[in-house]
């Protein structure tokens, strides 16, 4: 894929068709140059790894780098995954009601569904 | 520097027959005061208006790594230079974040250097001023550093999320600068006659360029409401013109130095420093292209460019030759796994 992004010239700005990946295997828009990576930083240990952004770079080990250089330049973390965004599938805003609905019917997955009687602790 | 998940889900959604529908939630969310995701249907004048402000932005940011690096092989000690190449290198990060934000509008970061190249974007004029001495490196961190914080701080809370999440990033990292910029001019005010003069000389030209950063006067800034409607912008120019001066005339004391206005004076009644007249005809002249250096920049950016095309296409060529399709690479391994290893698989 690599090289038919060194290629291909195209003046045009937005995507206009949602699709999360062109032709070349690249996110919209992006159609010249480096690929798309996503940085994922862990900042210490005991936490879980958290979206720090993104960057371009031909490969993942040079998106490693950068994204040490990039996002890390203060002790920001101490591990990194980079991901390439085409290989991300993220939800629909359109179908985000239906999408999302099941989850609010159900009251009874709160604690503060359920009648305590007075005086009952630790529960 | 938000990114590109976000850019990502940047596909625009087709204009469709319940329009009116779509402008409807966009305008509860910003009546609301919650954020705007690139995916979020959005008025047209919206998206226009944010990605150019921070193409804008991103080139203000790279362009303004030129002034300063002019100065990192002659920087007076060590300690100096350290510093400044970390924060020449810091201005070309956060150019990255502010490009990575405009692409989740939809747009290519290669395109929008095209168009700074072309000169059809355009960057801050204050980088078109010279830095003529060393003491220009500490008021370019102490005022237009200064300024910029001014405005970018407002523009964390902008309603647009991935250009308020670059914004909180860059503000961090920003205040650093402007440190070293009073401390060099602090040292420089406080050292030898000649570096005192050259501090307030420094000063003395940067001054009122710095005030102009902010922009237009309100009466003649035609798309400041429509910004602020939109909760893009959330202070007028000349509000955060006064808040700067209002700032600044306390820190020149300590400084020892002072600032260039005849007009500067407290004003107990409006309980804010009266200032004099702005030059605006030099602002114009200097964004029309007729600023000291504004052929010099863009032609360094240029070349830097093309200077540094056979690196970018080799590094293409080389992962390409290793036939690492992108994505493979994420497959192979696990990076989960490789935790194993340390400490007792803490997958996360």
């Amino acid at each position: 894929m690599t090289t038919e992004v060194a290629s291909a010239p195209t003046g045009g700005a937005a995507d206009a068709n949602g699709d999360p990946a062109g032709p070349t295997g690249n996110p919209p828009g992006s159609r010249r140059g480096w690929p798309l990576w996503e940085v994922f930083v862990r900042a210490r240990r005991g936490v879980s790894h958290q979206h720090a952004g993104s960057l371009h770079a031909p490969d993942a080990a040079m998106a490693l780098r950068n994204a040490r250089d990039v996002y890390t330049r203060r002790g920001e973390g101490v591990s990194i995954w980079v991901v390439p965004s085409v290989s991300i599938t993220a939800s629909s805003p359109d179908e985000k009601d239906p999408f999302f609905d099941p989850a609010l019917d159900k009251a009874y997955r709160h604690p503060t569904f359920y009648d305590v009687p007075e005086g009952v602790s630790h529960l | 520097m938000d990114g590109m998940v976000d850019r990502l889900e940047s596909g625009t959604i087709e204009s469709t027959p319940n329009d009116d529908l779509l402008q409807e939630r966009f305008d509860q969310l910003i009546a609301d005061d919650q954020r705007i995701e690139p995916r979020d249907w959005m008025p047209d004048g919206y998206r226009k208006t944010l990605i150019r402000q921070i193409a804008q932005h991103a080139h203000s940011e790279i362009i303004g790594m030129q002034p300063e690096g002019n100065w990192i092989t002659r920087a007076p000690s060590l300690r100096r230079k350290a510093i400044l190449l970390a924060k020449v290198q810091d201005e070309a990060g956060h150019g990255l974040y502010l490009y990575s934000a405009a692409e989740t509008l939809g747009v290519d970061r290669e395109d929008l250097l095209d168009l700074l190249h072309a000169g059809q974007q355009k960057y801050s004029s204050i980088f078109n001023y010279p830095t003529l001495s060393w003491a220009d490196v500490g008021a370019i961190g102490w005022l237009v550093d200064g300024a910029a914080i001014m405005n970018q701080v407002p523009l964390c809370r902008c309603s647009y999320g991935p250009y308020g999440r670059a914004m909180v990033r860059v503000c961090k990292e920003e205040s650093f600068h402007q440190r070293q910029g009073f401390e060099i001019l602090h040292t420089l005010s406080h050292g030898t006659p000649a570096q005192h003069a050259m501090a307030q000389d420094a000063i003395n030209r940067f001054w009122w360029p710095s005030l102009m950063m902010f922009g237009p006067p309100d009466g003649d800034s035609p798309h400041s409401a429509q910004s602020m409607a939109w909760g893009i912008k959330r202070f007028s120019n000349d509000e955060l013109r006064q808040r700067f001066v209002d700032i600044c005339v306390p820190q020149a004391e300590v400084l020892g130095l002072r600032l260039p206005d005849p007009e500067l004076r407290w004003n107990d009644e409006r309980q804010h420093h009266d200032f004099g007249a702005i030059d605006w005809s030099e602002l114009t002249r200097v964004i029309k292209g007729d600023g000291p250096c504004n052929a010099q920049r863009l032609e360094r950016r240029v070349s830097a460019h093309e200077e540094g095309r056979w690196v970018r296409e080799a590094a293409l060529a080389y992962a390409a030759k290793h036939d690492r399709p992108n994505h493979a690479a994420g497959r192979q391994q696990n990076p989960r796994r490789e935790k194993v290893s340390g400490a007792a698989g803490t997958a996360a």
